[in-house]
């Protein structure tokens, strides 16, 4: 009987130590939300205009989060999940357009129509600046050139009329 | 009048520069041009019946188990001389979803003499979701994704599902928007078809 004991202890021993490790997988629980989300803003909802993927409820937008979650997972980098979403489902599902062929416009077109806009207001400044410089030198002028004359700036050009058509004849 | 008070001379030119309102002008009047287009491609709709798909011939993968003729892809082209039932749709769409039964009673019936195929169009969906899709509604005619929603896009389908009916030629001929009816819906519009 004590020599059956000990070869039952011996073979529960001997089975301890031919147990493998079994190591704990990463499974897609180990991705967090923020993670998903952080790509899924970078994205557009499929079905609904311009919703951002990690806002949308969606059955869709769902879909697509819990595939950004399994690519995670599968230790797939943030550009390699963008590429696949581009590639299976078109460029317009990113929310900022490649730099690339006519969406390069999108990138060039607004900064130029701002620029030119400024030029337009900056020279349209000047010359209401421009303007206001040269009544004020006239009037100046015709202050200064005048004697016991009535203040009215209407009857100042008059006058000054009055004396180029006289200098003329 | 002397030539220093002509009125020529008087007043200052103060415009913008000749080459600064050439460029202003033109890059108004080439936004204008394009959101013109744009709106005239929003204004178009999907597809017409009288359309001819040479123009925007495509090439789709098709998932594995849904392969035509052992094909793992298919292109409008080889089609010619045949029926073709083009059919957008996703997992997410609930008309989809009643129109499966539909769609795979009238392949069957068709699908003995050769003379109509069925080809649905997996809209944005991942493929997974699309497999289990398949699977839950039992369908078995060629199907597959709609990469880069090229075909979608070139179809100009305005949502799922739609379903396009090309003759022979590869003209579209019946434009269906939304589920169908009934099988004998889908019937009635191939047998118009092959008639001619």
């Amino acid at each position: 009987m004590k020599k059956i004991n000990i070869l039952i202890l011996l073979i529960i021993v001997i089975s301890l130590f031919s147990v493998g490790t079994v190591a704990a997988q990463g499974g897609t629980d180990d991705i967090s939300d923020d993670e998903v989300n952080a790509i899924a803003k970078q994205l557009f909802c499929p079905v609904c205009e311009n919703t951002p993927l990690d806002v949308c409820e969606t059955q869709a937008c769902k879909q697509w989060r819990e595939l950004i979650r399994l690519k995670l997972s599968e230790g797939w980098t943030e550009p390699e999940i963008k590429q696949y979403f581009v590639d299976n489902y078109g460029a317009r599902v990113l929310s900022e357009p490649p730099a690339e062929g006519f969406s390069l416009l999108v990138y060039f077109v607004p900064p130029a129509i701002i620029l030119v806009g400024i030029v337009v207001l900056f020279r349209a400044f000047k010359q209401w600046k421009d303007d206001d410089d040269e009544i004020n030198a006239l009037e100046a002028e015709a202050s200064s050139t005048s004697t016991g004359e009535a203040t009215n700036p209407d009857e100042d050009y008059l006058a000054r009329f009055e004396e180029e058509m006289r200098k003329q004849d | 009048m002397t030539e220093e008070n002509t009125p020529e001379n008087t007043a200052p030119n103060r415009g913008m520069p000749l080459w600064i309102q050439i460029t202003v002008w033109t890059v108004l009047v080439a936004l204008l041009v394009v959101v013109f287009m744009g709106l005239i491609r929003a204004r178009e709709g999907n597809v017409q019946a009288g359309a001819e798909t040479e123009s925007f011939d495509f090439t789709m993968p098709l998932f594995e188990g849904y392969y035509y003729k052992d094909a793992q892809e298919v292109s409008l082209t080889d089609l010619r001389g045949k029926i073709v039932v083009l059919n957008f749709w996703a997992t997410w769409c609930v008309p989809c979803q009643q129109e499966a039964a539909e769609l795979e009673e009238a392949w069957r019936f068709y699908e003995p003499d050769g003379e109509v195929i069925f080809i649905g169009v997996d809209y944005v969906d991942t493929e997974p979701e699309a497999r289990d899709y398949l699977k839950e509604y039992d369908i078995t005619y060629p199907n597959g994704p709609d990469m880069g929603t090229e075909i979608s896009q070139a179809f100009r389908i305005q949502g799922v599902p739609e379903t396009y009916f090309l003759d022979r030629d590869g003209v579209v001929q019946h434009v269906q928007l939304g589920p169908f009816r009934s099988t004998d819906q889908i019937k009635s519009i191939v047998n118009s078809l092959l008639a001619e």
